[in-house]
């Protein structure tokens, strides 16, 4: 016969001081591991939502990176005439040619420098990012030193509101709108007309990259094999979304420490959660002999005492879930090694990280009260009555 | 039995508990040990003496624009210059697209490079072997560790930025005080094949007279194009490392934040086990006073117990952070991020401070509150 639950519940209540000393070890570690599985997925989440399945970036064969490419700008008339391009209202196919450059901006709260990512588009560019709303001004107007910036540049740089003026490459640049288009790797780029982006970086005659939007997800995959197979052009198509997918990987160095750290904390918390376990095991030895001696068998002890250890972790699990809520949303950078420059994104809580988390503390539980649990099941009746 | 002999045989007198108290703080003082050495690794270390030496000068915009090669005379000229060599990166692929196979690859000039790295070690013949074949390279001695590369091997770059394949041929293997997985190859290769290329810099790595030349230096190289169409922004060769890791993101903040929370848990387990090893033994408290103990003598006595515990996990998880620092460092693999990192000896006090100062706040309340017992109260106490 098992023994019931609510006896371990009542001797966690029991034993307040120690249960909550314990639970709240037990939340640190699950806090910090947490934090770094929602850092992690609000990474995956500010890459994988990046990317139209649509659209079809082209660039020059062997580049890895929209920063990396640039090819003749006399191809580009070539890829707009390729069948499969979705038509505007005029009946233009919808491409763009354009530019990424890095360019350093200061950090609003005055913690350094870092890269951004500027792209220079043409006004078909806005049309194929319709994921893109404008949430303040308005769109950059062609052929004006104007640009608009995504929302964490926004946020995140001084001198990037509607109205000032952004100094990079030859000189200023207003800024004449806020984009949004959330949460994507977009939301930290600053965007203007391409041939000023050009002028400014030395660039013309060229692009760096083209955008092309297929009518269909169907169409867009043949147009990506078309782009590549054409022996005119040498260049390669890839789908947007499969780019974005790629720069995943920068949130690598950020996985193998959060793995790292959350492994060594959770050995440690896991030790703690013994010695609170045995102290409980020790406390009760009489107890425990006396349910012997009624009948309750050895597995059923057992069984009771890692219940109550995996009681225990589950509590620290809900305080350390908890402790982490507030800092839901919050938004921090990573630096994207195909880009060069800084991509933000946020602490992205889902159902998936926080049963990970309450996995994460039944598992140090687990390795925590087993061996008392078994030292429990295991002692001499006699001798413990007698103690 | 002295009161020293006391302390210690309370410490570990319920020996699974001791022990486990012990392992809890060792894995949580590992961590803090390697927090610290990160730490100091990217913020307080300042490089070799010859690395302060150095400075680098890159576009003002950012690191992905280049400059004109003819910069390079110019900044020759400025006092205090001992030499200048351009790098120019080729982010070419090895093999594949994986990023273990990364490794960093430069497009230089073989006549000045190694006199302005001039704490890199190379064999007078592998140099000049170097500056005689236009298609040869000269590789770190742990990359080639790592590849197998020998002199007269043949390693082939896949261009990324440049349309471009490198076919090289090794000429030496030099030496460098932290291992740092570069190849250099002679820029005229590239230049020659692509026509944009011609011509351009992506950085200069400056050599300075002495340390104290760098600051005046960075000034008068940016001071010299500030009103070219080109701007310079120069720094020193740490100053330049740290804009890379302030790139990975707020780091600072990561590790303060992990070190915040591994001192707090560390905190609560320890002050845990003194709580429940002092009430244990509240009739022996009374005990000793009978037999004339002093409230302050007890209350020392269980505080150097509870920092004797720290102490020993403090000890242990330093060694342990020691191990593991040295094996990352010399791991291939792990990339830039290690190297040249070690636990040092002010690292190793400070972790072993932090660690008695949670024994001595673990204790203090459960041991005042041991002093301030009741005697009477105290032998009548059942367990």
């Amino acid at each position: 016969m098992a023994i019931p639950i609510s006896y371990n519940i009542r001797n966690l209540k029991l034993r307040k001081g120690l249960t909550i000393m314990t639970a709240l070890g037990i939340a640190l570690t699950v806090t910090t591991a947490v934090f770094l599985m929602a850092l992690l997925a609000g990474l995956n989440k500010a890459f994988t939502s990046s990317g139209d399945p649509v659209n079809v970036l082209v660039m020059r064969k062997g580049s890895t990176a929209e920063l990396s490419g640039g090819f003749d700008a006399s191809l580009f008339p070539t890829l707009k005439t390729l069948p499969g391009i979705a038509k505007d209202a005029q009946g233009e196919p919808i491409a763009s040619g354009e530019w990424v450059v890095v360019v350093v901006l200061p950090r609003k709260d005055g913690t350094g420098e870092v890269n951004v990512s500027v792209r220079g588009l043409m006004p078909a560019g806005l049309t194929l990012r319709p994921g893109a709303k404008l949430i303040e001004g308005r769109w950059f107007t062609p052929g004006q030193r104007e640009v608009v910036v995504g929302n964490s540049i926004h946020n995140r740089f001084s001198g990037a509101n509607v109205g000032d003026t952004l100094d990079f490459a030859k000189g200023q640049w207003k800024v004449v709108g806020v984009f949004d288009s959330g949460g994507t790797a977009y939301d930290s780029e600053i965007w203007g007309d391409v041939n000023q982006i050009a002028a400014d970086f030395d660039r013309q005659g060229g692009y760096a990259s083209a955008y092309l939007r297929a009518t269909d997800p169907v169409a867009a995959d043949a147009l990506k094999h078309r782009v590549s197979d054409d022996q005119r052009v040498k260049l390669e198509g890839t789908l947007e979304t499969e780019y974005y997918e790629k720069q995943t990987s920068s949130g690598g160095p950020i996985k193998f420490i959060g793995t790292f750290v959350a492994i060594i904390m959770a050995i440690g918390s896991s030790f703690a959660a013994m010695n609170t376990m045995y102290a409980a095991v020790a406390y009760r030895s009489k107890e425990i002999a006396t349910l012997r001696i009624i009948g309750f068998s050895r597995p059923s002890i057992l069984t009771s005492f890692v219940i109550e250890a995996l009681l225990l972790s589950l509590l620290g699990a809900v305080v350390g879930i908890i402790l982490i809520l507030p800092f839901n949303g919050m938004t921090t950078g990573v630096g994207n090694s195909l880009t060069f420059s800084e991509t933000v994104f946020s602490l992205h809580m889902t159902w998936e990280v926080a049963l990970a988390a309450v996995g994460f503390a039944l598992i140090m539980g687990l390795l925590g009260g087993f061996a008392p649990a078994w030292h429990a099941a295991r002692q001499d009746i006699l001798t413990s009555l007698r103690a | 039995m002295t009161l020293t002999r006391f302390v210690t045989k309370s410490a570990f007198r319920n020996k699974r508990r001791s022990t486990l108290t012990v392992l809890s703080i060792t894995f949580s003082l590992l961590l803090l040990t390697l927090m610290m050495t990160i730490w100091r690794g990217f913020y307080l270390d300042k490089g070799s003496a010859q690395s302060a030496q150095r400075l680098i000068t890159r576009h003002r915009v950012s690191l992905t624009e280049s400059m004109p090669v003819y910069y390079r005379e110019k900044i020759r000229t400025i006092p205090g210059v001992v030499a200048v060599a351009p790098t120019n990166w080729f982010g070419g692929l090895y093999k594949d697209d994986k990023p273990e196979n990364f490794f960093a690859q430069f497009g230089t000039d073989p006549e000045e490079i190694f006199k302005v790295t001039t704490d890199f070690k190379i064999p007078g013949a592998q140099l000049a072997a170097w500056q005689r074949d236009q298609a040869g390279c000269v590789v770190d001695s742990e990359l080639a560790k790592k590849y197998g590369w020998k002199i007269g091997d043949r390693v082939v770059l896949k261009g990324t930025i440049y349309p471009v394949d490198l076919e090289l041929t090794i000429r030496g293997i030099f030496t460098a005080p932290q291992p740092s997985i570069t190849l250099y190859y002679n820029q005229k290769y590239v230049e020659e094949a692509v026509a944009f290329a011609k011509g351009r810099a992506g950085t200069f790595n400056i050599l300075a007279d002495s340390p104290d030349d760098v600051p005046k230096i960075a000034a008068a190289v940016d001071a010299m194009f500030r009103n070219s169409p080109e701007p310079t922004k120069t720094e020193s060769e740490k100053a330049f490392q740290l804009s890379f890791i302030n790139s990975i993101g707020n780091v600072k903040a990561f590790i303060l934040s992990i070190c915040l929370a591994v001192l707090f848990a560390t905190l609560l387990v320890s002050a845990n086990t003194m709580a429940m090893s002092i009430r244990e033994r509240t009739r022996e408290v009374a005990v000793l006073k009978t037999l004339g103990f002093t409230r302050q003598l007890i209350l020392r006595l269980y505080v150097s117990e509870a920092v004797t515990v720290a102490l020993t996990g403090g000890v242990l998880g330093c060694l342990l952070a020691t191990l593991l620092v040295t094996g990352l460092a010399k791991a291939p693999g792990m990339g830039f991020f290690f190297i040249g990192m070690s636990v040092t000896l002010p690292t190793f006090l400070l972790a072993l401070f932090v660690a008695g100062m949670v024994g001595f706040l673990s204790a203090i309340l459960p041991a005042y509150h041991a002093a301030k017992l009741d005697i009477v109260e105290g032998l009548r106490y059942i367990g």
